[in-house]
């Protein structure tokens, strides 16, 4: 591959913007289903404290919801830009999901997050919580139709290609809940929580290992505890449903996480190894005997297709996808293994006032953004060559674009998106040392541990 | 599967419904583009938060216009989109990168002191500056034509360095500065009114020149649009138009004497009508100017009519509550009040 094959600089444009958009979509469904708790608790109950936590976290949404805007307008347009070929021939069917999109989702979120920011003394209370859960609800709508589309990449059908070349639908249900949707949809909704969690969990572990802020800290620290108790478990649960639906549609996908080559009964879990591509081997393997046909086949026995069923051109590159899976994983495990940390300790009374778990949880604090990108690799890296699996490649779907601007655009972007993002992460970050405005005693129990209630003063 | 191909001529219907979003997005963003636009040039810096805080509410919503028109013609006119997408590459991406730099200086100036609230605030300006010339730019590109061999495009990277497209640019940045202009007088009193004022009547100078400039220049560019225009009896038909957007300047530059307060707005909304309505006569029926027609680059009937069905449950809801929107935040906009 050569440096400046324009079909490469696409591609590392291509994910480079939108390994770079995911970041904040992956918090804003989360944070925004969240404040929607938030709020409705403090409707609920009227404890300052809800109120409190809601202002802190809607002003870090707002910064986080603008980056996620305008990363994804730059997405939106390069399918055109970058990907010419590619939209000529799949824009009968992309086409109208990516409208029903913007249709039912873009516009609901934009026009009641302005409410939902701006509109504290223009609405009532029920207005602007009505606000809050329409925004919350549109990012999940987001949600449904992007990755549907992406879905429709990864596993086609209810479509026939025309003798042009191009692809006419046959049938839209067919298509919108294509074979790998559901798991897909599933199992980022619940990464986009499990990261959310994770971030608040870690900002309330800070403020408590300081000491400070202690009754709002104790609202975050003990709903991300919640989530990472339900959720983290369920993510394990998705994520084996989602690799066995792909293992059924794109084999060659898991055998490049698996890191297996030869097709073989009885196959060993490889839990590290350095799969090369060109000695068709995976080198220093650690293995468990027979575990992958177990977890694959649910058969200690059950037959694995190894990576050589393919011919090498049409064999995604094993390495990334190797390595990005056991990242994710890894990170799933130990969210899990927080989960349970936080349910023992909540029943010996010492949640909220362990110090290594607290720093355990500030130090896992990025993690679900790093399952996200990763999850993404294995997916994304796990459909080459394929653009549409199995029915377009990826090297016949770019622009007729010399590789000029395109070098000159992403080296903009890389620019641009690194000023922003340093910008960006400096104003979340003076936000969180800020802290909820709330007098620092103003405790209020929170899950489990209720206090008796004080009388706080609104002010 | 169903398709509405027999009793509707599909093309034409999203031809229209593609160009009422294109202009919906150039009025919705133009003025927030204009305040931009205008933004260092405001009295104080209160006044400064004070326009900020005008547009605050609206300028994702008014931005979700650009995505549903570049969605829009990927859906409908796939063909077209893939040809113009790569003749504009440069442009567009110059667009996006100001439009990215002036969607995160909403929030970051807000959180910024000092030296930094300051380059926030020329990253707000100089970015909408870049999105508006640009989209100019994009527009006078497509109204000279495009390189096309097959199904692609067939030009070069600098394409649209011409000096008609240059031009374009400059007059959709005047153009964007009086509807940001008359949107500030409608939204703020005071000091803050006093200077869109003046800067309206100015600006509204400009505009009419640009606007002279560019009807003349069109038709000489191409020749199936001079004799469009200039043949008989077409000219007596078409005359309505420029006659109007002559008696809407006149009207406005009455209003900004006489210190009237909405009317301005509506008014430059109305001069963007008409120039536009006038650019869609010249380019009827070029999707991809002057290779595609709208019949040629249309999606297949399925894909519209799906999406056909979707829109006009969804958009009259769109309208619905963008609307509500702009009634929350009705009235003059206040300098403090952020959330
Ligand atoms: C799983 C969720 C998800 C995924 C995979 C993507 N997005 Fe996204 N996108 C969202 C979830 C989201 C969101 C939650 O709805 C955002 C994030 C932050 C925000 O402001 O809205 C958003 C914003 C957003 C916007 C701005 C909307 C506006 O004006 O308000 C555009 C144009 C796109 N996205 C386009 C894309 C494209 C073309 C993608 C793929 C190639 C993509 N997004 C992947
Ligand atoms: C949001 C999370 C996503 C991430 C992090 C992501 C990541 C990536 C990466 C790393 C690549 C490069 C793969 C390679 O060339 O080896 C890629 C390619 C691509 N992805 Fe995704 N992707 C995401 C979602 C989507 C979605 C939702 C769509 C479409 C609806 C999409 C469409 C594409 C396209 C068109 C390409 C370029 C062609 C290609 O290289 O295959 N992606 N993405
Ligand atoms: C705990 C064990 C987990 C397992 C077994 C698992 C399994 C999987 C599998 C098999 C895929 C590839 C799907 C494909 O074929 O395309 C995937 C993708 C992905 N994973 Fe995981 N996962 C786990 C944990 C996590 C966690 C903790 C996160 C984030 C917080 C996460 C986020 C993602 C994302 C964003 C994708 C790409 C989108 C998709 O295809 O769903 N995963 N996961």
């Amino acid at each position: 591959m050569h440096l400046f094959d324009p079909v490469f600089l696409a591609r590392l444009q291509f994910a480079f913007t939108i390994s770079f958009h995911i970041l904040f979509p992956a918090f804003t469904i989360g944070i925004a289903s969240w404040l929607a708790v938030v709020e409705w608790r403090w409707l609920k109950t009227g404890n300052p404290v809800f109120e409190s936590v809601y202002r802190m976290w809607v002003k870090i949404f707002a910064v986080n919801f603008g980056m996620g805007v305008v990363s994804g307008i730059v997405l939106s347009y390069q399918f055109g830009t970058n990907w010419s070929a590619f939209s000529d021939r799949t824009g009968n069917i992309l086409g109208p999901l990516l409208g029903f999109e913007v249709l039912t989702a873009f516009f609901l979120e934009a026009s009641f997050l302005g409410i939902m920011l701006f509109g504290w003394k223009r609405v009532g209370k029920m207005a602007h919580f009505g606000a809050t859960v329409i925004v919350a609800v549109g990012t999940l709508i987001s949600a449904f139709w992007i990755l549907s589309a992406n879905s429709w990449m990864q596993t086609p059908q209810g479509f026939i290609k025309g003798a042009d070349g191009i692809f006419y639908p046959t049938n839209w249900i067919r298509i919108i809940f294509n074979p790998s949707f559901p798991y897909r949809f599933v199992h980022m909704v619940a990464a986009a929580y499990l990261t959310t969690a994770f971030v608040v969990g870690g900002v309330g572990a800070y403020y408590l290992w300081r000491r400070r802020h202690v009754g709002s800290a104790r609202v975050m620290f003990g709903m991300a505890m919640i989530m990472a108790v339900f959720v983290a478990p369920l993510q394990l649960f998705f994520g084996d449903l989602h690799g066995l639906n792909t293992l059924e549609h794109q084999p060659a996908k898991v055998s490049a996480m698996e890191g297996l080559w030869e097709t073989q009964r009885g196959a060993p879990l490889k839990l590290f190894g350095w799969p090369d591509q060109k000695k068709e081997t995976t080198l220093y393997a650690l293995e468990v005997p027979k575990l992958s046909s177990l977890i694959l086949t649910h058969d200690f026995n059950g037959e694995v297709k190894g990576l050589k069923e393919w011919p090498s051109e049409d064999r995604p590159p094993a390495a990334w996808i190797f390595w990005s899976f056991r990242i994710m994983v890894g990170i799933g495990l130990l969210m899990i293994a927080t989960g349970i940390a936080a349910v023992i300790l909540f029943l010996r009374k010492r949640l909220f006032d362990t110090r290594w778990f607290q720093f355990w949880c500030m130090a896992l604090t990025p993690s679900g953004f790093l399952a996200v990108l990763t999850g993404w690799c294995v997916t994304e890296i796990g459909r080459q060559p394929f653009i549409v699996y199995n029915v377009m490649r990826t090297a016949d779907s770019v622009s007729p674009v010399g590789s000029g601007p395109v070098a000159l655009s992403l080296g903009a972007f890389f620019l641009v998106y690194t000023v922003i993002f340093g910008a960006g992460t400096y104003y979340i970050l003076k936000l969180i040392g800020k802290g909820p405005d709330m007098p620092e005693d103003a405790s209020f129990g929170t899950h489990g541990l209720k206090k008796p209630l004080l009388v706080v003063d609104r002010s | 599967m169903f398709s509405f191909e027999n009793i509707l001529d599909l093309p034409i219907i999203w031809y229209a419904l593609i160009g009422t979003a294109v202009f919906l997005y150039v009025l919705l963003d133009g003025f927030d583009l204009g305040v931009g636009i205008l933004f260092p040039f405001a009295p104080s810096d209160q006044s400064r938060d004070r326009i900020m805080n005008s547009i605050a509410p609206f300028w994702d919503g008014n931005e979700t216009w650009l995505v549903l028109g570049g969605g829009g013609l990927f859906a409908a006119f796939p063909l077209a989109y893939a040809v113009l997408m790569p003749a504009f590459y440069l442009p567009i991406i110059f667009m996006l990168l100001g439009l990215i730099f002036r969607g995160v200086a909403f929030e970051f100036r807000f959180k910024a002191f000092g030296w930094s609230r300051k380059a926030w605030n020329y990253a707000f300006h100089l970015g909408s500056l870049t999105a508006a010339f640009m989209q100019g730019v994009v527009l006078g590109t497509f109204v000279q034509g495009i390189a096309v061999e097959g199904r692609r495009f067939a030009g070069g990277a600098l394409d649209w360095v011409s000096p008609f497209a240059l031009m374009t640019g400059a007059a959709l940045v005047f153009g964007y500065a009086l509807l940001g202009a008359t949107w500030i007088i409608m939204k703020t009193d005071g000091e803050t009114q006093e200077w869109a004022r003046n800067y309206a009547g100015s600006i509204c100078v400009c505009v009419a020149l640009f606007m002279a400039l560019v009807t003349l220049s069109t038709p000489l560019i191409n020749n199936d649009i001079k004799t469009l225009w200039f043949s008989l009896p077409n000219f007596f038909y078409l005359s309505p138009l420029p006659l109007l957007a002559f008696g809407m300047f006149l009207l406005l530059w009455k209003d900004l004497r006489r210190k009237k307060e909405c009317r301005p707005f509506f008014l430059s909304i109305g001069i963007f009508l008409m120039n536009y309505l006038g650019l869609g006569i010249s380019l009827w029926p070029w999707i991809v100017p002057f290779r595609f027609t709208l019949w040629e680059a249309a999606a297949a009937p399925q894909s519209q009519s799906l999406l056909l069905a979707g829109t006009l449950f969804l958009l009259p809801m769109v309208l619905g509550y963008t609307a509500y929107s702009f009634y929350t935040f009705r009235g003059k906009a206040s300098p403090e009040g952020y959330y």
